[in-house]
Order: structure tokens, then C-alpha cells, then sequence
């Protein structure tokens, strides 16, 4: 706004008359928004439509042939099982580690002092490292140094650990949503009023005490948020797997950590990427499409609500 | 108990100056240390990621990878008179590994090697590109006339007898693709942002923002198999462009995966305007939109420019979505080619080499280069936020 007032009189608002500009700046700016929920709508509404046909009892239940671009022996069971393991393991590390370190960081470490800083920084980074390049550390670090390393400890004559596993693709997931949980978790503890703390510790509670029966069940919540979003997160990645655990096609369900799984989001990439005739595998890949969906979404959207809900709360309560 | 006051032993803010001493109480210190401990192992596994890529790239970096065709030939019978240090990085074996092996089965390596070498095809011996280290300096960045090429050119081409590494086609794909991505998605994302932020009423506001999150909830692959199946095809039948799959498609999917990111930072920056400057310009007689632009949005621009960067850094290390929608390494600056990035690069050639090859390493060097770049974009991009809020929340 560069009018320069003519009068000395203070301006009005101009009751007649349209403000043409205002409203078409408003107008485009709601229209963005408007767009971007239509890319959503379109992605989401693309894929039920499409997907929901090809769901069947079959499909979701039985291991598939070697063939999965037939749309008769196509099949998605072991992939929902191997994603849901792989999944399940890495929260198995994930959850109290990234508690334990948020706990540390919130309740124990001073919150100023350089070294919070800097580990501050480096878990914010972390959440912004491409996956891909976990992908590498995982295949560098898990499977050839550590699983290497226990073949040759052992003396495996053939790669027993020295190769990709669920166990080396849910650590590499486990590193990878670390920041999430770190976050999600300090941030519900920092909502926590002090009031809560001080009653506790004036009724004569040990700090560990006050920590355990008092801070962490009233942040539960904001804990289980974070890890439903690592989760889903971690659900839909497939750069991480690709070389650390996920197989092309596996006859058997895995069996043991050190086995290799079928995985959802690698096998929407394999039937994106390497079906020999695309209109023939456009069915089989929307109800793929479809099942990983509505595993990482309605994860996804709980969290997304429960989160926008306990953020409110925290705004009216306190 | 032991009775302390918070003089005695210092005050923790936190705790609001309230301190209760695990002297005393061998459990209580016990499992604070255990805590500690865990947190910085934790933290310690985090830098290990950055120190670990860096290490597996280290000899890319220093020039001491050789991927040439034919390597020098020690006879198994001078195996006697070679030094050993020499012989063991001759045959590329880790210097454990080296003594582990006895004499035996060291000279059928060698022979091995000798043989192998000899089955090189004749004509590929005769290449004059036979002798040249493709994972040297020059090579990965300078155009190289390679034998059969008419002019020197920048050519990727990791597999057959002539490695050839040149590594300018992926950044051109990367930047390719995630500039259209960014120009693309910063203005919707920005437009959204400041509506939603400063236009819409709190009702809708409730509803769109958990909305524009969830975009950022479908995995990639998901978005990739969209761009692939759909999206291709509207954007040829619009904008009429000859190959169906192109570096255009993929940025705009990329697009998709950035406005959430985007959006939400930049509504973070512009919510965190006070709201006294926007009372101030309503009072004055400047319509919402009016203080929307030219209050609120110039107040956080500093904001506004760490969504940028931060929507940078999650574009060019995507994957999946360029990876589905293309892949071909073609050094070009056109739109409506194919690229293939860095990242597509890495997911793509990394599973079946032997660990220590002059590719891998290269593979491990792209992946260096890959976070040494969100590293600082996020570096950036948090140090202007930071610096943003604490501006706008009066403290220096």
C-alpha cells in the first residue's frame, strides 16, 4: 500500500465501491487452496475408484505365483505381512530409544546449554536427510559391517547376516523415523504444566518417580501420535529397503529375522517399473496401490487428528 | 530425602528451581545414567550415519579408485618377490582378509586374475578407453571424447566394459526435476499458506490444514504410481509433448510431495506474525487481503524463504517419484526429456555391486554429496526460521 493520504482526515472504511484488488488476491489465494485439496481428492479418489474393484478375499489372502503381473495369480498377502513385521520391529527400537532421548533431553539435559543445542540441531537435520541415503547407510553399515562382521565372527561359510534382512531394513527404518518420535515426545513433555511436576515432587517423589507415574502417562498421547506418524511414515517408505531387506518375489512368508520379506511400496514399484505389458498390470498395481493406502492413511490421518486435537487442548486448557 | 535447597545444588529451570538429589538412592542414579546413556548412544548413532557414507566415498574423494578394463598384471610366479603390502592391494583384499589366507590360495587368486584378464574380448582390449580410470576427478566431471563419440561429452554409464562416470548428467536431472517441482508447488503452496493463515475463517482453517498434512501422508511410490498411470497422460494430452514419461511429469509430481512441506512452514512463519501488526492495518483502513500482503507476508518473509530452501532440499533427495516416472541418464536441459537424478541413480544401480567396487564407492560419494546438500539446506533453513521468531517475538 503505497496511496498517501490526502486529507488529513483518518480513512475510512469505503462501504460502496469494491476493493477489486482484495478480492482477487483473496479469490487466488483461496483457489490455491482449493487446488491443493483437489490434488489430494484427485490422488485419493483415483486410487478408491480404480482399487476398490480389485479387491477381493483372494487378493488380500494368498501368497502369489511367481508370475504376480497375472491378474489371476496376483496376490498381496505376504507384501502386508512383511510390511506389517517390518514395521512392528523397527517400533520395537524406535519407541524407547526415541522416548529415553527426549525424556533425557526435556527433564534432564539443561535446555540452554550448548550441547542440547546442538543435539537439537542435529535431530531436526536428521528428519530432513533423504531417505535414500539412510537406504546406503543401512546396506553399508547394518548389512555388510554388522552383518558381515557377525558371519565372520561365527565363520559362516555362506552369508547368514551378511546380506539384507528384515531385522538390517526395520534398523535402517528405526534410525531413519528416530527424529519423529524425539520430537513428537518432547514436544507433548514440554505441554506437561510444571504445576504437575512440583505437585508430584512436593509430595515427595524422586524425580525418577515424578518421570515415570506422572509425566509420562499424562504425555501418552502425544507419544503414541508420534509413533502412529513413525509408523505410517516408515510404512510407506521403500528407498530405505531397497537394498537392506526387500526381495523381488519370495516363494515363503519370512520366517526368521535374518530372512528377506516382500515389501508394499517396493512391489508398487516393481509393477510400476517392470511390468512387461502396463495396461495389463494397471489393475493388479491400483489394488496394490489401494492396500498400501489404506494401511499408511488411516494410520496417518489418526495421528493427524489426534495431533490438531491435543493442540487445541493445549491452547484452551493451560 | 535429603534435604537440599536449589541454592545448594544450583538451580535447574526446567524443574522450576525444584531439585531433588538421587544421592542416596543407588536406583534412582542408576536409571538416570542408564537415560543418559541411552540418549547419547542414540545421538551418537546419528552422526555415525554422516561419518559412515562420508567414510565408504573417502577413496572416490582421493582419487584412489582404479575402474579401469584392463588392470596391470602381477605373474602368479613373481608372487615370491612382490611385497606384500603390494600384493595385497592387488587383489583388493582388506588387510585382515589378507592375512587370513595362506599361500595356497593366494596364488590361485592370482591366477585367477591373470586368467581373467585374459578373457577380455579382443576387441574390447583393443579400445584405445581400455586403460582409462573412469572414477578419477576429470573424469567424473569433465566431458571425456570417449572411443566411438564424435565430440567429448558427459556421458553416465556405469555398466559394460568402459565404465564411464561422468557424474554432471545427474545433477542436471536433479536440478531439472526439482526446479520444475518448485515452481510449481512454492506459489500454490504460498497462496495457501497466506489464505490460510490470514483469510480463512477459523471453521475452515480447522479443516484444511490437517487436509493439506495428509498430502504429505501418501508414501511416495504412491504418488509416483499416480504420476505414471494418470497424471503422464493428462499433461501430454495439455501440454502435447512427444515421449510420455519426462523429467516435466516427474517435477510436477515431485510438486505434490513438496507443498505440504511448503505450505506448512510458510503458515507457520506468517501465523507467528503478531497479531497487533494486522489489527494496526485493519485499523488504518487496509483490507485483509491488503494486510495479508503487505503487512503480514513481508514481516515473514524470512519465513517464507526457509520454506523455499527446506521444499529444495526435500525435492532433490526424493526418490521414488523420479525413480517410477524416469529414469533415463541423458544430459539435458530440456523439460520434456527424460533425467534421472541423483537419488534415482542410487536406488537404482546400488543393489547387485560388490561392496568396495569403484562403483559402489561412487554410489556412496552421490549419496555424500546428496546430504552434505539437505544438510545445509536444513541448516539454513532452521537458522532462519529461528532467527525469524525470536525477531518477531521481540527478544534478540
Amino acid at each position: 500500500m503505497s496511496s498517501s493520504p490526502r486529507s488529513d482526515a483518518p480513512r475510512t472504511l469505503s462501504k460502496s465501491g469494491m476493493d477489486w484488488g482484495s478480492s482477487l488476491g483473496t479469490a487466488v489465494s483461496l483457489a490455491a487452496t482449493v487446488f491443493i485439496l483437489l490434488i489430494l481428492f484427485v490422488i485419493l479418489g483415483n486410487v478408491v475408484i480404480n482399487g476398490l474393484p480389485q479387491l477381493s478375499w483372494r487378493f488380500v489372502s494368498t501368497i502369489p505365483k511367481k508370475d504376480f503381473f497375472d491378474k489371476d495369480s496376483a496376490a498381496v498377502l505376504p507384501m502386508i505381512i512383511g510390511t506389517s513385521i517390518r514395521v512392528l520391529v523397527m517400533t520395537v527400537f524406535v519407541i524407547p530409544i526415541g522416548v529415553t532421548t527426549a525424556v533425557y533431553l526435556t527433564e534432564y539435559a539443561r535446555s540452554n546449554s550448548w550441547y542440547t543445542r546442538v543435539i537439537r540441531a542435529a535431530i531436526s537435520n536428521l528428519a530432513g536427510v533423504p531417505s535414500i541415503v539412510f537406504g546406503l547407510f543401512g546396506a553399508g553399515f547394518f548389512v555388510h559391517l554388522i552383518g558381515g562382521g557377525i558371519d565372520d565372527m561365527f565363520g559362516a561359510t555362506s552369508p547368514k547376516w551378511g546380506k539384507p534382512a528384515l531385522i538390517w531394513a526395520s534398523l535402517t527404518l528405526a534410525v531413519m523415523t528416530l527424529p519423529v518420535v524425539i520430537v513428537a515426545t518432547e514436544e507433548s513433555l514440554r505441554a506437561i504444566t510444571p504445576g504437575l511436576r512440583e505437585a508430584s515432587l512436593a509430595l515427595g517423589a524422586t524425580k525418577l518417580q515424578t518421570i515415570l507415574r506422572i509425566v509420562l502417562p499424562n504425555a501418552l498421547p502425544g507419544i503414541l501420535t508420534g509413533g502412529i506418524l513413525a509408523v505410517s511414515r516408515a510404512a510407506g517408505e521403500v528407498a530405505p529397503i531397497l537394498f537392506t531387506g526387500a526381495a523381488y518375489f519370495l516363494a515363503d512368508l519370512p520366517r526368521s529375522l535374518n530372512d528377506q520379506f516382500m515389501d508394499l511400496g517396493y512391489h508398487t514399484y516393481i509393477l510400476a517399473s517392470q511390468a512387461p505389458n502396463i495396461e495389463k498390470a494397471r489393475p493388479i498395481l491400483y489394488g496394490t496401490v489401494f492396500v498400501l493406502l489404506l494401511l499408511t492413511f488411516s494410520l496417518n490421518a489418526i495421528a493427524i487428528f489426534a495431533r490438531a486435537r491435543i493442540r487445541r487442548r493445549m491452547r484452551s486448557g493451560h | 530425602m535429603t534435604e537440599e535447597t536449589p541454592e545448594q545444588r544450583g538451580v535447574d529451570r526446567d524443574w522450576s528451581g525444584i531439585r531433588r538429589s538421587a544421592n542416596g538412592r543407588p536406583l534412582e542414579w542408576i536409571a538416570e545414567k542408564m537415560i543418559q546413556g541411552v540418549s547419547f548412544t542414540a545421538i551418537a548413532g546419528v552422526f555415525l550415519i554422516f561419518l559412515f557414507v562420508g567414510k565408504e566415498a573417502f577413496p572416490v574423494i582421493l582419487s584412489q579408485t582404479d575402474s579401469r578394463l584392463i588392470q596391470p598384471i602381477i605373474p602368479a610366479s613373481q608372487m615370491a618377490t612382490t611385497p606384500p603390502e603390494v600384493l595385497q592391494r592387488y587383489l583388493g583384499l582388506s588387510v585382515r582378509e589378507f592375512k587370513a589366507l595362506d599361500q595356497e590360495t593366494l596364488k590361485d587368486l592370482m591366477q585367477a586374475r591373470e586368467d581373467g584378464s585374459k578373457d577380455i574380448p579382443e576387441y574390447a582390449r583393443s579400445d584405445p578407453d581400455s586403460g582409462v580410470n573412469g572414477s578419477g576427478w576429470s573424469y567424473l566431471l569433465t566431458p571425456h571424447q570417449w572411443s566411438g563419440y564424435d565430440r567429448p561429452q558427459y556421458i553416465w554409464q556405469p555398466v559394460g566394459n568402459i565404465q564411464k562416470f561422468n557424474i554432471i548428467p545427474l545433477f542436471v536431472g536433479s536440478l531439472k526435476t526439482t526446479l520444475i517441482g518448485l515452481f510449481f508447488a512454492v506459489p500454490l503452496a504460498l497462496a495457501a499458506a497466506l489464505y490460510v493463515s490470514q483469510l480463512a475463517p477459523v471453521r475452515v482453517k480447522e479443516w484444511v490444514k490437517p487436509g493439506i498434512e495428509m498430502l504429505a501422508g501418501i508414501p511416495s511410490v504412491v504418488v509416483g504410481a499416480f504420476a505414471l498411470l494418470v497424471l503422464a497422460t493428462w499433461l501430454q494430452s495439455l501440454f502435447h509433448y512427444e515421449v510420455r514419461l519426462n523429467a516435466f511429469v516427474a517435477g510436477i509430481a515431485l510438486g505434490f510431495a513438496v507443498i505440504p512441506l511448503v505450505f506448512s512452514i510458510a503458515e507457520d512463519a506468517l501465523t507467528s506474525v503478531p497479531k497487533s501488526y494486522v489489527q494496526a492495518a485493519l485499523a488504518v483502513g487496509a483490507s485483509r487481503w491488503q494486510a495479508a500482503r503487505d503487512i503480514v507476508l513481508p514481516a515473514a518473509i524470512p519465513g517464507v524463504f526457509a520454506a523455499v530452501v527446506l521444499g529444495f532440499g526435500r525435492a532433490i533427495g526424493e526418490t521414488m517419484i523420479v525413480l517410477i516416472v524416469c529414469s533415463a541418464p541423458v544430459m539435458s536441459w530440456n523439460l520434456f526429456d527424460s533425467a534421472r537424478s541423483i537419488t534415482t541413480t542410487i536406488a537404482a544401480e546400488m543393489g547387485e555391486l560388490v561392496p568396495g567396487s569403484p562403483h559402489y564407492r561412487i554410489l556412496f560419494m552421490l549419496g555424500t554429496i546428496l546430504f552434505a546438500v539437505t544438510f545445509l539446506t536444513n541448516l539454513l533453513g532452521d537458522f532462519v526460521i529461528n532467527r525469524l521468531k525470536r525477531r518477531l517475538e521481540g527478544k534478540r
